[in-house]
């Protein structure tokens, strides 16, 4: 499984990011789930869910928040209303400023084929006015999932941003990067102690979206992917150590 | 000087009700991630972030700063500020932005070498 993936409405991702082409990625590796997680939007998820209708391929819809202290958390969902409802939430929040595509690159809603809609306008790769833990919890109550991002690198990860994982915050899990294995960054992390940790790919190309974390689930439900990462009832996670693969 | 003197001379809101004023402060730090005040933050330092955050206490107590200045108005939960009363960490907040606050300190002499 792939659970955090960028499609062209991120300003980050390459124009390849589109439904079709990320299906068949998805497809390629075996993955039996992906999740979509673009910046402080969900406004492609359903273009991707539609991109994936009879191909097997399960497609959680999601989004990448960025909290107050600028920490990047992965919100999942089952079901594209309740991301939807936290999407409304992040755009009161988000407020009015502008994207300038010349800065910070083109933020493009696109549907199942990958024709582009339109461009988004808001500013989406900013921080939210919400501190972390009522972001936590806002996702929670929304029935989701949530998951620190890319815990191990250096800029909007909550080690580097908050020094260490806080300690009763109510994450269901956590993620490293391909550049981190799991071993050493539990031991290296005051507060990892208890969470399970996945390493996804945080794809903005196509050849990022990663099959480094395999899942034992009974079935590919985000109620499943809650009792992996907590290592209970018999599911579970592992991330494969071989992390120097070729990066491009 | 000490925190409490720092507080009085820029009008910093004295956040909490256990907080120690009395602390010396021997110099200054200014960083928003936690990460890097945990390595840089030596004690007697006056540190200044504009995070809000619970575990703010926890890097302030680990490095022993004499306060925390908490800038752009952010203000710390409910549950800082009773911890940084457990801990008698003095946090002060302002509306004014770090650099702002970081030229009043140089101007009051954090800092610099104390005589005697």
């Amino acid at each position: 499984m792939d659970l955090h993936l960028h499609t062209v409405l991120s300003a980050c991702a390459e124009i390849e990011m589109l439904p079709p082409l990320i299906v068949e990625r998805a497809l390629e590796l075996g993955l039996a789930a992906i999740a979509i997680t673009d910046h402080n939007s969900a406004e492609n998820a359903g273009a991707v869910r539609e991109a994936a209708l009879g191909s097997g391929l399960v497609v959680f819809p999601g989004m990448e928040l960025r909290t107050r202290e600028e920490v990047d958390l992965l919100a999942l969902f089952e079901e594209e209303g309740a991301a939807l409802a936290l999407q409304e939430r992040v755009y009161q929040a988000l407020g009015e400023d502008r994207n300038r595509p010349e800065f910070f690159g083109e933020q493009i809603v696109v549907d199942a084929e990958g024709n582009p809609i339109r461009q988004c306008n808001r500013l989406l790769q900013r921080a939210l006015p919400f501190p972390i833990g009522p972001a936590v919890e806002l996702v929670k109550s929304l029935g989701g999932l949530c998951i620190a991002a890319h815990a191990d690198r250096p800029t909007y990860g909550i080690v580097s941003n908050l020094g260490f994982i806080p300690p009763g915050l109510p994450l269901d899990g956590v993620e490293i990067s391909r550049y981190s294995e799991v071993d050493a960054f539990r031991q290296g992390t005051p507060g990892a102690a208890g969470l399970g940790v996945a390493s996804f790919g945080d794809a903005h190309r196509l050849s990022e979206i990663s099959d480094r974390t395999e899942m034992w689930l009974e079935d590919a439900t985000l109620g499943e992917v809650d009792l992996a990462f907590r290592q209970a009832a018999g599911r579970r996670l592992r991330v494969r150590p071989d992390r120097h693969r070729e990066q491009s | 000087m000490t925190v409490g003197e720092i507080a009085a001379a820029l009008h910093l809101e004295v956040i909490g009700a256990n907080a120690d004023l009395s602390r010396e402060v021997r110099g200054g730090y200014a960083s928003d991630l936690l990460s890097c005040a945990m390595a840089g933050a030596k004690p007697g330092d006056v540190w200044v972030t504009l995070q809000a955050h619970l575990n703010v206490v926890a890097v302030a107590s680990l490095t022993e700063v004499a306060g925390v200045i908490i800038t752009e108005g952010a203000r710390p939960d409910a549950d800082t500020v009773k911890r940084a009363d457990q801990e008698s960490i003095a946090l002060l907040g302002t509306k004014e932005d770090t650099f702002s606050t970081v030229a009043r300190l140089v101007k009051l002499g954090v800092g610099e070498p104390v005589s005697g």
